[in-house]
């Protein structure tokens, strides 16, 4: 047992994070409000290895694991880095050339019916919609979808269309890997969830040292330490839980995938969205205000929120397995 | 990141598991409380039987009585042990899990030679001698005096919170050897044999009703000077050794019997009825059991990194107090839990209607005393803020 990053894990990490750094610093991302999704930004994406990571070489994909995909997709979390990157690495196997970032597919997932409405994200860039559904794996033509597009989305990097219904597709896959990739796609919120837990808690911290009131930094406060104190832990939980899920996915003799997949994404959803709405209590007034980052973080925290399997169901499966 | 236990690994948790299905029924019921011959009896007995089958101080150094083996294989014994209901460490715990690796960390031979292997065999319990009424979360400021007299010291002072002070044999004590250097650079950690004259110690009962907790009183204690561990003035910077095992993987244990225990309230929550159906079959009991799991098993996640970087650097790091902060908080939400599901029941102190109310009842006052304990979760959060995240210090 060697529960730490590998050398090349390291680089991995590093690589991405430099990347994003640069390419999705802060003044870019919320250039990209009015156009979230862009075609060259998601082929660069692709060039990264995002959408083929974990495609075998032999199908022209990086050929890693899930331990290397949670460590990808928490450095997009930090970044708020917008579009279907999720769905586009979930199908980088199932529909051609979305691992080249030819093909922008995009999802929603049906596999709970519900009569809620059908809100689908970035529906009006995508080339392939592909719905998860209880039976099975569809795909659908996005240009046939019709609907309107939601005037205001809560998160402004996040557009959607809401439409009418689902049109018939084509079905791709079975049900088993319908579950399979619905599990996958839990995993990666999870990690997406422990980059903004881990961003936010960054963000906190450095304006707390840098923010005076009464003639101090109020990072020498025992009230904001304390709190920030509660953002590393939720961080550095939620980091042991989805790395740990990663590696046991990939290693399934190491324990219960279901129950790690679980676990991580009740821990680092509830990181994420906790240490959002910190990071805004922190910065005060200016946490309130459009052009301060914290509510891009607490905005996609909530859009992962109700990605995939949500907390609630979360907590089901971990409550079923819990003597396993 | 690899999670998979070594075929050797493997190999030893089949032979303990054996081992424990076999001695684990034929170890004695544990006595009560307030009997502490028979206490002693009782839990130095298990640790002899541990030693004796190789079982004692498993990643402690084989020259000294332990078993030499790797981090891994400790947490093994952790998981194998939690999962047989073997007896608590009890008294043992000062010794095997405080004073035994502060020993191996920073004493001399002549004092690795002389307490570890009675350690592990169960021969010596040891105390801690840390906190004084007005030396708390401010432990430094301690005011335990020692004054260098030929080849001792004499020592007087007022300790408190000393468990197990009644039995045990011998007490970590921190004592202050220069009252003139800054209240950090002023403290030695000595080894104070408990039967020296001038000790008094006064049981303080607890909140549960025991004597656990003793104060002690120190006057003109005359300790020979090659009871001192490290350097004279050194005890501060060896206290957070010792505190750090305290915070580091000395929670392993617990946190293995927490998510047994979450296990053991599912069961239990399909046996109990409530408004004419199992209790299980309320979701939001469900959901709130399986939210609860999903932080112990991330606590379990983020020990076993903890002990990937101590397996790198030899020991814990800083990042103890993030595990212990919510290891203690999340144990005290999960017997809580404990607490409401037993209901009524849990008006007793003892075991009523087959139903198990002691262990949820003591396990869930004894969780009080974690958030308070070797660092409280106010203390853990001013290390975290200020030593991992780097945040001024308050003015003090």
């Amino acid at each position: 047992m060697d529960f730490q990053l590998s050398e090349d894990q390291q680089a991995l990490q590093s690589g991405l994070r430099t990347f994003c750094d640069d390419r999705y610093a802060f003044e870019n991302v919320v250039a990209l409000e009015k156009t979230p999704l862009d075609r060259d930004r998601h082929r660069e994406l692709a060039e990264m290895g995002v959408f083929s990571l974990r495609l075998p070489e032999a199908e022209g994909g990086v050929g890693l694991g899930m331990a290397e995909a949670v460590l990808v997709f928490a450095e997009l979390g930090r970044r708020v880095v917008p579009g279907p990157l999720l769905w586009s690495h979930l199908c980088a196997g199932l529909v051609p050339g979305a691992a080249a970032g030819e093909t922008i597919v995009g999802g929603l997932d049906r596999t709970r019916p519900s009569n809620e409405p059908l809100l689908v994200e970035y529906a009006g860039a995508l080339d392939a919609l592909v719905v998860l559904k209880r039976d099975g794996v569809e795909r659908i033509d996005a240009r046939k979808l019709a609907g309107t597009p939601v005037a205001t989305p809560l998160d402004p990097l996040t557009p959607l269309v809401h439409a009418a219904e689902l049109p018939r597709g084509e079905r791709i896959a079975g049900a088993e890997q319908a579950a399979q990739l619905r599990l996958e796609g839990t995993l990666l919120t999870a990690a997406l969830c422990l980059g903004i837990a881990e961003m936010t808690t960054e963000l906190a911290v450095d304006y707390a040292k840098k923010r005076e009131q009464f003639d101090r930094p109020i990072a020498s406060f025992q009230a904001i330490k304390h709190f920030a104190a509660d953002m590393h832990v939720r961080q550095e939980m939620a980091r042991a839980s989805v790395y740990a899920a990663g590696a046991t996915f990939d290693d399934p003799s190491v324990g219960d995938v279901a129950r790690a997949v679980a676990s991580a994404r009740v821990v680092a959803g509830e990181a994420a969205m906790k240490n959002a709405r910190m990071c805004i209590q922190i910065y005060g007034g200016m946490g309130y205000t459009w052009e301060m980052p914290p509510h891009y973080y607490l905005k996609r925290a909530f859009v992962l929120e109700n990605a995939f399997a949500a907390a609630d169901e979360a907590c089901e499966t971990l409550a079923e397995r819990i003597d396993r | 990141m690899d999670l998979r236990y070594s075929e050797a690994d493997e190999r030893f948790r089949r032979e303990l598991r054996s081992w424990l299905a076999a001695e684990v029924p034929k170890h004695p019921k544990p006595p009560p409380r307030h009997d502490w011959p028979a206490r002693r009896v009782h839990d130095t007995g298990w640790q002899k039987k541990l030693f004796d089958a190789g079982y004692a101080g498993v990643n402690w150094p084989r020259e000294y009585g332990g078993r030499g083996a790797t981090l891994t294989e400790e947490l093994v014994y952790y998981e194998e042990t939690a999962r047989a209901h073997a007896p608590y460490i009890g008294m043992n715990f000062v010794g095997v899990r405080h004073g035994g690796p502060t020993v191996i960390a920073e004493g001399s031979e002549l004092q690795k030679k002389t307490h570890l292997p009675r350690i592990l065999r169960g021969e010596e319990v040891w105390c801690q001698g840390f906190s004084e009424p007005s030396a708390g979360s401010d432990l430094a400021s301690l005011k335990t005096t020692a004054v260098r007299d030929g080849d001792h010291y004499v020592v007087n002072g007022h300790k408190i919170w000393t468990s197990f002070g009644q039995v045990a044999d011998y007490c970590e004590l921190l004592v202050r050897t220069n009252p003139s250097a800054p209240k950090h650079r002023g403290i030695s950690w000595i080894i104070m044999p408990m039967s020296l004259p001038g000790i008094e110690v006064r049981p303080l009962p607890t909140l549960q009703g025991e004597s656990d907790f003793a104060e002690m009183f120190l006057s003109d204690v005359r300790i020979p000077v090659e009871q001192l561990v490290g350097k004279e003035n050194d005890g501060w910077r060896i206290t957070n050794v010792t505190l750090r095992f305290e915070r580091g993987t000395a929670w392993a244990a617990d946190i293995i019997e927490l998510k047994e225990f979450l296990s053991d309230a599912a069961k239990l929550a399909q046996k109990l009825t409530r408004e004419g159906a199992a209790a299980w079959e309320d979701k939001a009991l469900r959901r709130e059991v399986g939210h609860l799991a999903a932080e112990a098993d991330a606590l379990w996640a983020l020990m076993k990194w903890q002990l990937g970087e101590i397996q790198k650097t030899g020991m814990p790091g800083l990042g103890g107090s993030a595990l212990k902060l919510a290891f203690t908080e999340l144990k005290q939400r999960v017997y809580e839990l404990g607490m409401r599901l037993l209901g009524r029941a849990g008006l007793s102190r003892d075991d009523v209607g087959s139903l198990p109310v002691e262990h949820v009842l003591v396990q869930f006052m004894q969780s009080l005393s974690l958030t308070i304990a070797a660092g409280s979760s106010q203390v853990q959060r001013n290390i975290i803020s200020e030593r991992i995240l780097g945040m001024p210090k308050e003015p003090r």
